[in-house]
């Protein structure tokens, strides 16, 4: 049985309409030889046989396609009994809207693999951080063209702050001025190269 | 049996304001002054309704068999419990910056509390909203700013903005006799008590819009937790549910 979280706190079934909202809180319960652990601390780390672990790589995320679920950090759990198998994720930003469509693409890609009983859950707790971004991830989105995120503490004035300098994913100048914290998805602000000239998206902290 | 319904009170109150406020500040979409500002506002939009769907279903769990979708589509604007600055009319774009600011600069000091709720959802729910918070707190402060300390017309204006939303800002902090038990079992903070932090994050903000601070004494208007809410909520939440309530049930 590979049953390697529990869960505590409330937690709702998944309906047909979709994810519902769940609290939660794992703990690890004797992770198995054949598990993998995907992000290095243990405590804010789901323990996924690599089997599942390949499927989940091939799932990306619908608004940053260069990503997969794993590198986002968004896979929080992963539940398998002999017959069915729940998928916790957990959303980036809380209105988040490409969630409903990364739901339904782990559903697809765990079905077409023969995996029964499929479901998945929206988790809240511990809230996402950028800190959960792979370095794979963090590599891929800058030669994606998107800044990544740097480390969540650099912007934590809550009225007025100093913005950290950006670095350019094209010229790697960090000659660079932020034009809006709000961008083309609710996790990324604008920036614009003063080099270059080109404008480009960062991965804000939070 | 009494605490859960103090609980969902609570959780309605909180819901309600993310959505009416999410709800609002969509109106500005496609029509912001400019391109990015148009982007911001529809990304506060979307992050309030975020917040409004966790509070919300968690309020279905709590009531039992209902769903967020029947708070927001089949209740009547009188059962709205949502604070009245936040149903408030766009008006101009000064406007809406004071709105979020007063609201914001609230949300924050009120998660910055419940993120250690004894109610593990709750405590759940405000550790995730409040880095989005942190986003929109400090864009409309800049906002507030640049207009504030702007031209003489734009000065002009945001401190009529500031001056004529500043009535209900009172009522955002009005708490009930629910309220009260639910801050003894230290599963919400005591609201009424978090206004002088609020009062200092505001004034931190007109002052350096070299704005002038209205009166912290001066009439308020109230009523929003006993479902007296202003005219606009009505003509929002008719807006709000016009597809449910002609097709009821439809899915697209």
């Amino acid at each position: 049985m590979l049953n390697v979280l529990s869960y505590a706190g409330l937690s709702l079934a998944l309906s047909e309409k979709g994810p519902q909202y769940f609290y939660h809180d794992y703990q690890h319960i004797n992770p198995s030889a054949d598990q993998h652990i995907i992000m290095g601390e243990i405590h804010k780390l789901p323990t996924v046989s690599s089997e599942i672990l390949d499927i989940l790589k091939n799932v990306n995320d619908p608004e940053i396609p260069v990503l997969s679920v794993i590198d986002m950090g968004i896979v929080r759990g992963v539940k398998q009994t002999p017959d069915s198998i729940e998928v916790s994720i957990t959303p980036t930003y809380s209105g988040c809207p490409a969630m409903d469509a990364i739901s339904k693409d782990i559903h697809r890609a765990l079905t077409q693999n023969g995996f029964q009983n499929v479901s998945v859950k929206l988790v809240i707790s511990p809230a996402w951080t950028t800190d959960w971004i792979s370095e794979e991830g963090k590599r891929k989105l800058e030669e994606y063209g998107i800044a990544p995120p740097q480390n969540s503490t650099a912007e934590k004035s809550v009225l007025f702050g100093e913005h950290k300098a950006v670095r350019c994913p094209r010229c790697k100048s960090e000659h660079t001025t932020m034009i809006s914290n709000f961008g083309s998805t609710a996790c990324k602000a604008l920036w614009k190269c003063e080099d270059c000239k080109e404008p480009f998206d960062y991965f804000k902290c939070i | 049996m009494s605490n859960n319904k103090a609980l969902l009170e609570f959780v309605l109150r909180h819901g309600d304001n993310n959505l009416i406020l999410g709800h609002r500040i969509s109106e500005w979409c496609s029509r912001g002054p400019f391109l990015e500002e148009d982007v911001a506002l529809t990304n506060i939009a979307l992050d309030h309704i975020g917040a409004a769907r966790m509070l919300l279903t968690y309020a279905g769990e709590l009531e039992g068999g209902k769903t967020e979708d029947d708070y927001a589509y089949l209740r009547t604007h009188e059962q709205f419990t949502n604070a009245l600055l936040v149903e408030q009319a766009n008006g101009d774009f000064g406007d809406t910056q004071a709105r979020q600011l007063f609201y914001s600069a609230f949300a924050y000091v009120v998660y910055t509390e419940l993120k250690d709720s004894k109610n593990e959802m709750l405590a759940a729910f405000a550790a995730k909203a409040i880095k989005e918070t942190m986003y929109h707190l400090r864009h409309c402060s800049e906002w507030v700013v640049r207009l504030g300390d702007g031209t003489e017309e734009s000065k002009q204006r945001m401190q009529k903005a500031i001056d004529n939303l500043w009535p209900y800002t009172g009522d955002l902090f009005a708490t009930t006799a629910n309220d009260a038990t639910l801050v003894r079992e230290g599963i919400i903070p005591d609201v009424a008590a978090l206004k002088p932090r609020w009062y200092d994050m505001v004034k931190e903000v007109v002052t350096r819009a070299t704005l002038t601070m209205p009166d912290a004494n001066a009439w308020m208007q109230s009523g929003s937790r006993e479902g007296r809410h202003t005219e606009h909520l009505s003509y929002l939440v008719a807006e709000m549910q016009a597809v449910t309530r002609v097709y009821p049930g439809a899915k697209w």
